[in-house]
């Protein structure tokens, strides 16, 4: 029951960090809402972690986490070496 | 000293990530010690006998502190969002403030702090300025906005990093 | 402890969603990484404490990924906001900018 209240919280969050990243007017408010929507997945991988009592996933969770960093700042230089066409 | 720390970190790191067995334990010291050899050449920290009364502070004065903006701030945030009307609560503007704390993993600290406390942003580091983004101006000079946004972080980081 | 766990569990899906609203609600690129950071970062917090009082022998992994986005989150959110600030068009709102005396003007660029 109370996993039900749970996801659909973190559901409805995660639909308007989308709806933010479809319809952002300039690339640098994409990349934030895909920031956003990357540690909400963190947290969604540690909840399947918690739901299939499963301590594997919470591996997945440390490398998807240092992925994530890794894509906001590799997306954070490329928009810095562009300027002023956004 | 340089060895030693070096080795406990990559060791702790090692068992947290994955797990107490025998053979993790052995493998875990092996690769520690080889990787140890190879980087601690090129790590510069210094460790000194103030290191355990430093961790205390920072465990004791410095997480309460920073949980409770962390807290506040998103309390504000919460408010904001919420508001129907949100252009009465914004105030924008980029800041700048000086700081007294030496070292870079001390600024790193600082700045980390300053962006999760409420209302605040910092954008970028320039010696000893922090160029900071706020919802909500409040101060008029650099010594008003330096007294609401990072006093009390500075105070408790001077003592932790001196 | 079954109810402490789903308590800080719900705590932290509010704060995921108001990181969303936050992201969809606010005016201009700088409020909006604010809002998305501060929200999202407290949010995974209380969602891993509540999991870790599910399963209390996953503490140490679950501290490890707390320290790591504690860390990661803000440097990551600070290196978007002054790529915004170089490529963009600043927002019309605002009422104070010193940054302009350590990036130039907008006309000339950074060197």
């Amino acid at each position: 029951m109370m996993d039900i209240i749970v996801f659909s919280l973190i559901g409805l969050g995660v639909l308007f960090a989308v709806s933010r990243l479809l319809i952002g007017p300039t690339p640098a408010d994409r990349v934030v809402s895909l920031d956003t929507f990357n540690i909400i997945v963190i947290g969604v991988i540690a909840l399947l972690a918690n739901q299939f009592e499963n301590s594997l996933y919470l591996d997945i969770a440390i490398v998807y986490g240092i992925l994530a960093f890794i894509e906001t700042i590799v997306f954070a230089r490329y928009l810095e070496g562009q300027h002023g066409d956004c | 000293m340089k060895y030693v720390a070096t080795f406990l970190v990559l060791f702790v790191s090692y068992i947290a990530l994955a797990g107490i067995h025998v053979q993790e334990l052995l493998l875990g010291a092996i690769v520690s010690a080889i990787l140890t050899v190879i980087l601690a050449k090129h790590v510069n920290y210094t460790i000194d006998y103030r290191f355990p009364v430093k961790l205390l502070v920072f465990i004791f004065a410095y997480l309460p502190l920073f949980v409770w903006q962390l807290v506040l701030s998103n309390l504000a945030v919460a408010r904001i969002v919420l508001s129907p009307r949100i252009k009465k609560h914004l105030n924008p503007g980029f800041v700048k403030i000086n700081t007294d704390l030496k070292g870079d993993f001390a600024k790193l600290t600082l700045a980390n702090s300053i962006t999760l406390t409420p209302g605040t942003l910092s954008v970028d580091i320039d010696g000893n300025d922090i160029y900071i983004h706020t919802v909500y101006i409040k101060g008029k000079t650099p010594e008003e906005n330096r007294q609401n946004i990072s006093a009390k972080f500075e105070k408790v980081l001077g003592v932790v990093f001196k | 402890m079954e109810i402490a766990s789903y308590i800080f569990m719900t705590i932290g899906g509010l704060f995921y969603l108001l990181g969303g609203l936050g992201i969809l609600r606010m005016p201009d690129t700088f409020n909006r990484i604010q809002a998305g950071t501060k929200a999202t970062t407290l949010g995974a917090f209380t969602l891993l404490i509540g999991i870790g009082f599910n399963n209390p022998e996953w503490f140490p992994k679950l501290l490890l990924i707390i320290v790591f986005i504690a860390f990661a989150n803000p440097i990551g959110s600070s290196a978007l906001a002054k790529a915004s600030y170089k490529s963009c068009d600043l927002p019309d709102n605002l009422v104070q900018d010193d940054l302009i005396d350590l990036f130039g003007g907008k006309e000339d660029g950074p060197s």
